[in-house]
């Protein structure tokens, strides 16, 4: 009987052809990989805190604008050792009865990815200043201040900090500010998130090299980008000046001044190449500063510490590769370290 | 030594040239650099054939509003410099035809126009160089149950009221690009308000208005009344119940996990979905009922994708397979079918049965419409996953996607062809009408959007504009240039036709042009944003600088995005103008004509 003339003949081909491709295409895939999937053996399960703090992370709609997904493409690199893998996503399972399987890979970039947040700004100060208004720390931010993740207190608790925000964002409040327990719960996410490393022996998937972007984007961008060697003042704008600044004068309270800094200006840089190297927290008034050793090489942190060397009207003489490479090497040689 | 400037400042694509361009003229004008660079580079961006393939489809959008533009205008051009009429009375000549005024005293004699029968509906006077033409008048229906006048009207009324509530909650949003401490009320915050804002036009205004027209078309085509209308009138609840709870739930941040459009949570969704079971079983038994023997191409269309959506939902809802990346493969199938075998199949259905009525003439080719049907279901089922290019998610998975993706080009070329040969010889038709240019741009955005959608999927492409701004620009170009143009144009099709009152087609006219001009905005200043930004990426240069140097572009998405809100209020009057009483005519008593009015 002629297709078109017979509803049922019509509708069922139509919608039992839908069903098989969807099968095909969707469901058992989904099955396969739900059911083939373990976590990596170094991987550490959420505690109850993080947990909750990834129901906060959906529930205001962070993924609308945060990736975590390393793809395998050389662009990506600034966002994790290593392309992510199956097993990274392996912990995820429904939130509750209501809730589905929180869809954290993204689709848009429209803030940083957040796949190693926590080991890129490790600093739980900087976290909160920054989620109460991002503008706090990050001039050029768009991101929404999420100024209901905190609250007034008169006496802080033992165990608790007070977030130090500047007056010109305080927003009307006068008292001491502190996160309510959504924003702790978040925050402890936040720093939760880092890759977590291949067993030793195994060998990372690779990023994938593409060599015609080079070109193009030598052509749009000019010759900055392609400049030879590391370009201080871009990776000062990727790793340190969230923290000190773009005029590298810090956050009062928050986080201390390169601008002027003792160590930074010291003519023997050794100091600084080893808080570089190793993190810093030495300093009560201040953030704890994460560590950046396994996270740039030699020139990268020779670029950035003779531009902050020779910025801001500090005058100290340029950071040779060599230096930053022998203390390196002195480090790794301490016992104990 | 001075202070050195802050680095991230100096953003070299600032100073590029290109940029300053950008900035200041249209953005169609720099496809001539693009086409240029590609004849002399080699290597450039701008000679890939994804890259030019994008820009052609935006000129060629470009060129169909210029189109339009002539067609609507012809008729004032005519208007404004009439036939030149000697003022001198040449000597009287038994032979010659009366003139002037001793042919306006043999006409005062001879003819005195009464229309008795009330045959002329409508006269317009003083026609000189009116701001706009005047549009041709369609014939009012007589032959339909106000039962089902009362009922579509009622599904383009809910759909309209969520049309201007989620593009105003969509404004919104995207003012915060540019003013993100607007306010810091948590429920109006950005991560819970961007899905109240799509969910809401897709829910609420997209699916509403096409299940609206549905409820004509299905039962028109087989010539017999819809199965049941208080089925209709159900439907029409359930849907917006669950469009006010997924709103409220959102906004008070229940959110359902992220994905995009499954933000509502399951007992919200489960509303929507009891919703379209029931309209399939109505629609269903309306098509078995029919009195042709065929069933009209139409209807294939609406009812597959009734069928299709509620399959959809329920595999997306479904938890079985949903741990690990599972979740992601059912993401990238669930929100790229959502869009192509809901919003786009039925909304092609509806335009199968309205472009030929409009046109007053059949559809090209039944079999093209058949071969496109099948060849969509083939095809669009199978893409989902090029959401997901570079991601954990299996590679052949990834291939498998981006190969349906240039597939899609069977359908939307036979879709394409079919609408294009039906429309081919009507431009005067086009003109003349004041719906028909709606669903033009619709046809024209069909061809570019799906085919830039295509060419996006590319594992090059997808290098540049992935995770940017440009897919918004793409999902701007399909949900709106494809399917919300053709939805109006639609709506102005039927609803003066079962309501026997026309809008003013000066507020059409500015709704039209509005929306288009609104959208051309807010899509060209992403897609050059989003291209800039992927390029910035992939420089690796320092992330902020990539928020940076969008501002200027996300400033013109905001002001595309405003004329868009305003064509919305405008068409928010007009469906309300269309859905009051018809206005009382009374028989017209003709006066003679003035002697210039007879030029016109």
């Amino acid at each position: 009987m002629n297709i078109s003339h017979n509803h049922r003949l019509l509708f069922g081909l139509a919608l039992g052809g839908f069903l098989f491709l969807s099968l095909l295409i969707a469901v058992r895939p989904a099955w396969s990989v739900q059911e083939n999937n373990a976590s990596l053996p170094g991987a550490v399960a959420m505690t109850d805190d993080e947990r909750a703090g990834l129901h906060v992370f959906i529930s205001e709609g962070c993924v609308a604008c945060h990736t975590q997904q390393v793809r395998n493409i050389d662009m990506d690199k600034p966002w994790g050792g290593r392309p992510g893998m199956a097993s990274d996503y392996a912990w995820r399972t429904r939130i509750d009865i209501w809730r589905a399987t929180p869809s954290t890979l993204g689709t848009e970039r429209t803030g940083p990815d957040l796949t190693e947040v926590g080991k890129r700004q490790a600093s739980a100060d900087w976290q909160y200043l920054h989620l109460f208004n991002p503008r706090t720390v990050v001039k050029q931010s768009i991101m929404p201040a999420f100024g209901w993740l905190f609250t007034e207190t008169t006496s802080l608790l033992p165990d608790e900090k007070a977030v130090n925000v500047p007056p010109a964002y305080r927003d009307g409040l006068t008292g001491t500010i502190v996160p309510t327990e959504r924003g702790r719960q978040l925050v402890a996410y936040l720093l939760s998130l880092k890759q977590v490393a291949l067993p030793t022996g195994s060998e990372a998937p690779g990023f994938i090299e593409y060599t015609p972007a080079k070109a193009l984007v030598a052509e749009v961008a000019g010759s900055v980008a392609v400049a030879a060697g590391p370009d201080g003042a871009a990776l000062y704008a990727t790793h340190c000046q969230a923290c000190h600044q773009a005029n590298g004068e810090g956050l009062k309270g928050a986080f201390p001044p390169l601008k002027g800094s003792p160590v930074v200006t010291d003519a023997n840089a050794s100091l600084m190449v080893n808080v570089v190297l190793q993190g810093y927290d030495a300093r009560p008034e201040y953030g704890a500063m994460q560590a950046f050793g396994d996270r740039l090489t030699d020139a990268e942190i020779a670029a950035i510490l003779t531009f902050e060397r020779q910025s801001w009207g500090n005058k100290a003489p340029a950071v040779p590769v060599a230096f930053v490479t022998a203390e390196r090497a002195a480090l790794k040689s301490k016992p104990g370290v | 030594m001075p202070a050195r400037e802050r680095p991230c400042f100096q953003h070299p694509l600032r100073q590029h040239p290109l940029r300053q361009w950008m900035l200041m003229i249209p953005g169609f004008l720099l496809l001539t650099p693009v086409v240029a660079s590609a004849q002399t580079k080699p290597e450039s961006i701008y000679s890939q054939p994804a890259v030019l393939g994008t820009g052609l489809l935006l000129l060629l959008i470009i060129g169909t509003a210029v189109v339009v533009v002539f067609l609507q205008l012809r008729p004032i051009l005519l208007r404004l410099y009439p036939p030149m009429v000697p003022d001198s009375t040449p000597e009287a000549d038994p032979a010659a035809p009366p003139t002037g005024e001793q042919f306006d005293e043999l006409r005062t004699a001879l003819v005195t126009p009464r229309d008795e029968r009330g045959l002329v509906q409508r006269v317009s006077r003083n026609v000189h160089a009116p701001l706009v033409s005047d549009k041709k008048r369609g014939q009012p229906l007589t032959d339909v149950d106000p039962k089902l006048v009362r009922l579509v009207s009622a599904y383009l009324l809910c759909a309209t009221v969520w049309l201007v509530f989620g593009t105003l909650v969509g404004w919104y949003v995207g003012i915060k690009f540019v003013r993100p401490d607007i306010d810091h009320i948590a429920w109006l915050s950005f991560g819970r308000l961007r899905p109240v804002h799509t969910n809401a036009v897709f829910w609420g205004w997209t699916s509403l208005a096409m299940l609206g027209l549905g409820n004509f078309v299905v039962p028109r085509t087989g010539s017999t009344p819809l199965y049941s209308y208080r089925i209709g009138w159900w439907t029409l609840w359930l849907i917006n119940a669950a469009t006010v709870l997924g709103t409220l739930c959102l906004m008070a941040g229940i959110n359902n996990g992220g994905g995009e459009y499954r933000e509502y949570i399951w007992p919200v969704m489960l509303l929507f979905a009891v919703g379209l079971i029931l309209t399939f079983y109505n629609y269903f038994k309306t098509v078995a009922n029919r009195k042709t023997p065929e069933i009209y191409i139409s209807n294939w269309y609406i009812i597959g994708a009734c069928g299709w959506v509620i399959i959809l939902s329920v595999i997306a809802y479904l938890p079985f397979y949903q741990n690990g990346l599972g979740e992601t493969i059912i993401q990238g199938y669930y929100m790229h079918q959502g869009v192509g075998m809901w919003f786009m199949t039925f909304t092609l259905g509806l335009v199968y049965y309205f472009l030929p009525l409009s046109l007053n003439k059949p559809i090209y080719s039944y079999s093209l419409g058949a071969l496109a049907f099948w060849t969509q279901l083939l095809f669009y089922t199978l893409i989902g996953t090029h959401h997901y290019v570079f991601s954990p998610i299996a590679w052949w998975l990834q291939t498998v996607a981006i190969v349906f993706s240039a597939g899609m080009f069977i359908p939307v070329l036979a879709g394409t062809i079919n609408f294009a040969m039906t429309f081919r010889g009507s431009s005067k038709q086009v003109g003349d009408s004041y719906s028909l240019p709606f669903l033009l741009i619709g046809v024209v955005l069909y061809f570019t959007g799906s085919v830039q959608g295509s060419l996006q999927a590319f594992r090059t492409t997808n290098l540049v504009w992935h995770f940017t701004d440009f897919n918004v620009a793409h999902s701007h170009i399909t949900m709106y240039g494809i399917v919300a143009f053709m939805l109006w144009g639609c709506i102005y099709t039927l609803l003066p036709k079962l309501t026997g009152r026309e809008p003013r087609t000066l507020l059409v006219g500015i709704h039209f042009w509005f929306a288009l001009i609104g959208l051309m905005a807010y899509v060209v200043a992403l897609m050059v944003g989003g291209t800039l930004k992927g390029l910035s990426w992939m420089a690796a240069q320092p992330f902020i600088d990539s928020v940076v140097l969008m501002a200027p572009y996300w400033l013109w998405r905001a002001i595309g995005g405003t004329l868009m809100l305003l064509a919305h209020f405008v068409f928010g009057y007009n469906l309300l103008d269309m859905l009051r009483p018809p206005r009382r005519q009374p028989a017209p008593t003709l006066q003679p004509l003035e002697r210039h009015e007879y030029i016109a």
